[in-house]
């Protein structure tokens, strides 16, 4: 089985735009907006993005990681996760507009563990999702607000992103 | 990690990736909820067969901030006292739902017992067993070095070319035992510095070098000195002549460490004997790390009881 192109560098550096455009209208300019990516993946997305608002408005982009490992609820099911790193950006998240920030939306579980590790840190004014991939099949009641690509999918395959830092190139594929 | 019962059979990237989820377990220290969720629903058995303050304490706290239950049972007062076998005792736990049994016993070798037996299913943690191993205090020790040298940057590094004299009753130290086979498979060089009398047999073929002159040991700027306890409750034989001789020879005392360079740390894994094996003064100074090493040793657990907690269990039939 062969894997299939569905965005190139190109179709995601323009998702990402747009989805920043999108993040700065919905909050009415970027006042409190922290930026938290899911690692590994979400993380150089919430930094992308974090860049994109500055170059649109300057020292905007304030960007910070939130591992859920810890919060999940499949830790029994799978091998033994090495955690990642959490950093929230001084200032904190209380009383902020967090963005959390992840590759694909699927089941929505990572993101229920997001929010739970969220509860844990502080009281944010209101937590929005922003996804590079939304590919269906949710479990839980759970939708993203910003999505790059809508990719109908069946759960046999499997969507495959790779970006430059982590994976030295950019690109997004279904095997 | 199905148990932890030693250190000498951790690799140096298992060694690496235990510290390294204790730096993220440590992070949760300082949050405003000091709580995490992970362990939910998992009961954790302290069974401990000596007394034990700080290591007990210090696996419950690592326990419940993980969220799981925690029942302490310690031998004075129960049915071992009445003369319950140490299977009587595993299967009772195993049959109350034990998920991971931290065992701390008198007899070397008992954590495997537990662990080889089939007596009991729940993930075994050595927190000490007799004069063989107490892997947990090694990690922590080790987390704590790597700390001082690297700080933030800690992550995924190791102890390569850090140079450990670790002084005392070796003879009798699990602490000892432990950090050696740990901190040479983390890439550290170690001597170790002890009466004559207190060095073990066949201690030749440890990966170490063996000193009897402290004040030698001293003057080769180690980066960490690592006092032992002096252990009364071993002490079975005339192993020195008096705890003041003790002192002079291999205390560290002001004038050491006057001597010793501003940089080098000074441990102990507690608890300490003040004006016998280390001075006030030495373990109030700002080179000690004895307090951080009781802070981290909450962190090193929890990663510790992580580990072993999670991931898939195999069933057995």
């Amino acid at each position: 089985m062969t894997a299939r192109s569905v965005l190139q560098q190109a179709d995601i550096t323009r998702a990402l735009t747009r989805i920043s455009h999108e993040i700065l209208e919905s909050n009415r300019g970027s006042s409190d907006l922290v930026l938290l990516g899911i690692p590994t993946r979400g993380v150089v997305l919430a930094e992308r993005i974090g860049a994109i608002l500055d170059g649109i408005e300057p020292g905007t982009g304030t960007v910070g990681s939130l591992d859920v490992t810890m919060y999940r609820d499949d830790l029994d099911r799978n091998p033994t996760r090495a955690p990642a790193r959490t950093r929230i950006p001084d200032g904190g998240i209380d009383g902020k507009t967090v963005v959390l920030v992840d590759d694909v939306l699927y089941s929505g579980r990572t993101i229920r563990a997001a929010l739970d590790a969220i509860n844990d840190l502080g009281r944010p004014r209101v937590v929005r999702l922003a996804v590079l991939v939304d590919r269906g099949h949710r479990e839980l009641p759970i939708r993203a607000d910003f999505v790059g690509k809508n990719l109908p999918t069946s759960t046999s395959e499997r969507i495959n992103v790779r970006l430059a830092e982590t994976d030295g190139a950019d690109e997004v594929t279904i095997l | 990690m199905r148990h932890l019962l030693s250190t000498l059979d951790l690799t140096r990237d298992d060694a690496i990736a235990i510290l390294d989820v204790a730096e993220d377990m440590a992070d949760v220290a300082n949050r405003e909820v000091r709580k995490l969720p992970t362990l939910r629903g998992k009961t954790v058995v302290n069974l401990f067969f000596e007394d034990s303050t700080r290591t007990r304490i210090s696996f419950e706290a690592a326990a419940k901030r993980l969220s799981a239950d925690v029942i302490n049972f310690s031998a004075k007062g129960s049915s071992v006292s009445k003369g319950e076998s140490l299977k009587d005792t595993a299967q009772t736990l195993a049959a109350m739902g034990a998920d991971a049994v931290v065992i701390r016993h008198g007899a070397s070798g008992a954590p495997s017992v537990l662990a080889q037996s089939g007596w009991i299913d729940a993930a075994i943690v050595n927190a000490g067993d007799g004069t063989h191993e107490h892997p947990t205090q090694a990690l922590l020790d080790a987390f704590t070095i790597r700390r001082r040298i690297h700080g933030t940057a800690a992550r995924g590094k190791a102890l390569d070319g850090v140079r450990v004299t670790i002084v005392g009753d070796i003879l009798h130290s699990r602490v000892a035992r432990s950090n050696v086979w740990l901190l040479t498979t983390l890439g550290a060089e170690v001597e170790l510095v002890a009466p004559a009398t207190l060095v073990p047999i066949g201690i030749g073929s440890w990966p170490v070098t063996v000193g009897y002159d402290l004040d030698a040991a001293i003057a080769g700027k180690p980066d960490v000195v690592m006092m032992l306890r002096i252990q009364a409750e071993r002490m079975h034989a005339a192993f020195f002549p008096n705890a003041r001789e003790y002192s002079r020879q291999w205390g560290l005392d002001d004038e050491r460490l006057a001597v010793l360079p501003a940089g080098s740390l000074v441990m102990h894994p507690g608890p300490m004997n003040r004006g016998l094996e280390i001075s006030a003064k030495a373990a109030d100074s700002a080179q000690s790390t004895v307090l951080e090493q009781v802070a981290n040793g909450v962190s090193v657990r929890m990663a510790v009881l992580y580990l072993v907690l999670s991931g898939e269990r195999q069933v057995s039939s």
